[in-house]
């Protein structure tokens, strides 16, 4: 995906050209034969045939695609609608027909044959015709550009669709984000609950009853207080621990660079950190990606049977990227575990994805990435031999 | 024995002045924030400081910067350090400069009065008083360095030693005598290749060593 795109050369561009102009008798009969079924349908031979008609349309048309996409040097993607595994072909044929990327390939069809088809066939006789070198030469590319446009055109989500996919993605995510703070709202009230709060009720009566005894037993009333101050000790142990939950001071003072190394210095395996970052991203990105880091490297601990670890940070493209990897046995299942799952959710209400490899043997390298803007370096203090 | 106190929490503070004057200290300083912490800091008069992570104006952790830059201008300026919670990162901040004189512990230590103001003389002493949550850490960490030498009883009497336990509190502590401790001490200098030298210097050296692996 880094690696510069090569744009085709006027020769290969006056293929693409050919290929089309040949293509377009397929597209011809392909649109005949399912415009004709799709009237058959009532008469049950026409699935038949669409069964067949629709996928070959689709195979040329991702043919098209990819000849547009080498041309323009911007991905037109064949994002059709998945037909479930399984699915009868009345099943099949139903969803094919919600897909708005199926009409589109009619329409396409339509101007693939005639104004596409002129087009292309323009580029081939410019060369063909050894007289017309010369347009040819100057000509073939603003030929093929216009014609590799329409084909995104016709052949890509138009702006509404894209923007109705858009909503329903937000709407997904936006109610996961609420399920996942509601869920951690509730999980903060429990442990608050019962563990300082418990345990400051108990402090009290420890108190309360020292405080009856001072008179009678000193001795005993010396041993509540001792007593008390254990439970106050276990007390701020799970209030930090449930702050740590919340938002680690360590990564308020030193953002998320100081806190993943600090992370990495608690691990029971030893973690390179290399830090690549300018600035700081957005608290909540720096949050949610801290929690993934701090997943991962949970995960290493408990499950790869890794001797190195190490964790990337840097932002390239308006995104933010952290690579942690572990030389361990690999096999990791990013689904299997609900932290897994609830990081993925975390990533996902900022666009964030996760990507996992984890062959047999290992290594497992765990890709996060989510876009988000930087903010100016702040000069953060150095960290020492860390 | 003159301090420097800082702490942003007036409860907390009032209570730290209270208990360091009750033990013989004398407080010549008690602020909130990090520029008075810092002016305080360059009064001769001072000869050590117990400072909280956390202070005026960002809440962060300029009390650990300004320690930091303390014992950069006057090297060896004994500092204990106390915090709502430990992060190993920040111990060895603090002991990057190679010197001792330095404790961290979370705030609740204190509430062992005896014991938190046994740690604050053995930092101006010179030793290094390390939270027991740090040394936990430490300890679950897989070693691969000159430390690795070390059995796991050895381990353990660096870890009370980085604590800031004199050998007679380490043999209390691990139900041995005075005699065994003095034997594991030896052998971890030893093990460490630690110059002879006096014992106090000695073991701020291992405990370098140990917390650097």
């Amino acid at each position: 995906m880094d690696e510069p795109t090569k744009f085709p050369g006027r020769l290969r561009m006056t293929a693409y050209a050919a290929a089309q102009v040949l293509l377009a008798i397929p597209v011809l009969v392909l649109f005949v034969l399912t415009v004709v079924a799709s009237v058959l349908v009532v008469v049950w031979i026409g699935i038949g045939v669409l069964l067949v008609s629709v996928p070959a349309s689709r195979w040329i048309a991702n043919r098209h695609r990819a000849m547009a996409s080498r041309v323009l040097g911007v991905p037109v993607p064949a994002a059709y609608r998945v037909v479930p595994e399984g699915a009868n072909p009345v099943q099949r044929l139903t969803v094919w027909a919600r897909d708005p990327l199926t009409w589109r390939d009619l329409a396409w069809a339509l101007m693939t044959i005639t104004v596409g088809f002129t087009l292309s066939l323009l580029a081939v006789v410019l060369l063909v015709v050894i007289a017309t070198g010369a347009l040819w030469w100057f000509g073939i590319e603003p030929i093929m550009r216009a014609r590799s446009r329409l084909d995104q055109m016709f052949l890509s989500y138009g702006h509404t669709e894209k923007l109705e996919q858009r909503v329903q993605v937000l709407t997904e995510t936006r109610a996961e984000t609420i399920d996942h703070s509601a869920a951690e709202l509730r999980r903060i009230e429990r442990d608050l609950h019962d563990g300082a709060q418990a345990r400051l009720v108990a402090l009290g009566m420890s108190l309360g009853v020292a405080d009856d005894m001072f008179g009678t037993d000193p001795e005993g009333a010396r041993k509540m207080v001792v007593e008390a101050r254990s439970t106050t000790r276990a007390a701020l142990g799970e209030l930090r621990s449930v702050v740590r939950g919340i938002h680690p001071p360590v990564l308020a003072d030193r953002g998320l660079t100081g806190a993943v190394s600090a992370l990495a210095l608690d691990m029971a395996v030893p973690v390179v950190v290399e830090p690549r970052l300018a600035g700081r991203p957005p608290a909540p990105v720096e949050s949610a990606v801290y929690f993934a880091i701090a997943e991962c490297l949970a995960n290493i601990g408990k499950h790869a049977a890794a001797d190195r670890a190490w964790v990337d940070l840097s932002y390239a493209d308006g995104r933010l990227v952290a690579v942690v990897g572990d030389n361990g046995k690999g096999g990791a299942n990013p689904s299997a575990g609900t932290g897994m799952r609830g990081v993925m959710r975390r990533l996902s209400a900022f666009d964030g994805t996760m990507m996992v490899s984890s062959p047999d043997r290992g290594p497992t390298i765990i890709t996060l990435e989510v876009p988000c803007a930087l903010s100016s370096p702040k000069t953060t203090p150095s960290s020492g031999t860390a | 024995m003159r301090l420097v106190l800082a702490e942003d929490h007036a409860l907390l503070r009032d209570g730290l002045i209270r208990l360091l004057e009750a033990n013989g200290f004398t407080i010549i300083a008690a602020v909130d924030n990090a520029p008075e912490l810092e002016l305080a800091l360059e009064d001769p008069r001072a000869e050590a400081a117990v400072v909280d992570v956390r202070l005026l104006p960002s809440f962060t952790d300029e009390g650990l910067q300004a320690a930091i830059a303390a014992r950069a201008k006057r090297p060896g300026f004994p500092v204990m350090v106390l915090s709502q919670y430990v992060e190993q990162l920040y111990a060895r901040e603090l002991l990057a400069s190679g010197q001792g004189a330095v404790g961290y512990l979370l705030k609740d230590r204190v509430a062992d009065v005896s014991e938190f103001v046994e740690g604050v003389h053995r930092v101006i002493a010179g030793g290094t008083v390390i939270d027991p949550e740090v040394i936990a850490t430490i300890m679950a960490r897989r070693h691969d360095q000159p430390v690795d030498r070390l059995t796991p009883r050895e381990r353990e009497v660096l870890g009370l030693m980085a604590e800031g336990r004199s050998n007679a509190a380490i043999a209390a502590a691990m139900f041995v005598s005075e005699k065994a401790v003095a034997k594991h001490t030896n052998s971890i200098f030893t093990k460490l290749d630690l110059p002879i030298d006096i014992d106090d210097n000695r073991r701020v050296l291992a405990v370098l060593a140990w917390l650097r692996v």
